[in-house]
């Protein structure tokens, strides 16, 4: 395996979706190559980053819109 | 199928789905209320990935609410509740970013900020306050210029942390084309925070 190949193959490694004969080269390329180290470290913590991203909400008048618009429904609805 | 163990996000003491669509159906508003502050913000960054503006996909959202509302009393259960909800927002944002690109030209979309939502209504918690506001704009920047399918499947994995099913479920995509739209949308993420990191002389 060279470093373009592991390169290729961070998120098959990190979901676990590495056949058996690939699995080991990579092991073997990352213990071996520290540029894949070094790649494979900023790839994850690129992963950690985007996860801790502030999500906005929606407006409170959209909010408050639907809200309204649900009781609404509700009450159109015979029962 | 509907017995299934429902996932949502990390969200621990959340309903399960039969108690929701039975809230939605019988018109509990606290319910409603529930799902809408729960969901909503992945939905409003899902619906970006396909439509030009902030405020574009806030449209996305409030129809898909309002689509949701109408339809629920059809929901079958055949996917979760949460599943059936995005693909209706997935549908909503691709028709409405179709229609987009054919009416605005593509310089002035790209003009726009990443996202023009006002800093009141981000919100930070303890996470978003760990990360620097420099790397956060960066990442932001980098997600911004990723091809929308891209962007959909990241947004959903690694900044929602769904799983691969569910996506896979939720954009109508095999495993194997998920993966591949996922690693490129990392590796492009990746590469811009090397370039800011190398600019700056190591994280
Ligand atoms: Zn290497």
């Amino acid at each position: 395996m060279n470093c373009d190949e592991f390169a290729e193959l961070v998120t098959a490694y990190l979901d676990d979706a590495l056949d058996d004969s690939s699995r080991p080269l990579f092991l073997d390329h990352m213990a071996r190559c520290s540029g894949c180290t070094g790649y494979y470290g900023q790839f994850t913590a690129a992963i950690t980053a985007l996860g801790e991203l502030p999500a906005p909400g929606l407006s409170p008048q959209t909010r408050s819109h639907l809200l309204t618009a649900f009781r609404e429904a509700s009450s159109e609805k015979p029962e | 199928m509907s017995e299934g163990v429902v996932r949502l996000g990390g969200v621990t003491d959340f309903p399960p789905d039969p108690v929701i669509v039975a809230g939605l159906q019988s018109g509990d508003e606290e319910v409603f209320a529930l799902l809408l502050d729960e969901w909503s913000r992945g939905m409003l960054r899902l619906a970006r990935s396909y439509v030009s503006t902030a405020a574009s996909a806030e449209e996305v959202v409030q129809d898909t609410w309002l689509a949701v509302i109408r339809a629920v009393g059809t929901f079958e259960g055949r996917s979760s509740l949460r599943t059936w909800v995005y693909r209706i927002l997935v549908n909503t944002a691709r028709r409405r970013g179709e229609r987009e690109s054919r009416t605005i030209p593509v310089s002035s979309v790209g003009g726009e900020r990443p996202d023009g939502v006002p800093p009141e209504r981000a919100e930070g918690g303890p996470e978003g306050a760990a990360l620097a506001g420099e790397v956060r704009e960066l990442i932001d920047k980098a997600v911004g210029t990723l091809p929308s399918r891209q962007r959909a499947v990241i947004t959903l994995r690694d900044m929602e942390g769904y799983g691969s099913d569910e996506v896979c479920e939720i954009l109508s995509i095999s495993p194997a084309n998920q993966r591949v739209l996922l690693h490129r949308a990392r590796a492009a993420v990746r590469d811009h925070l090397a370039a800011y990191y190398d600019g700056k002389g190591g994280p």
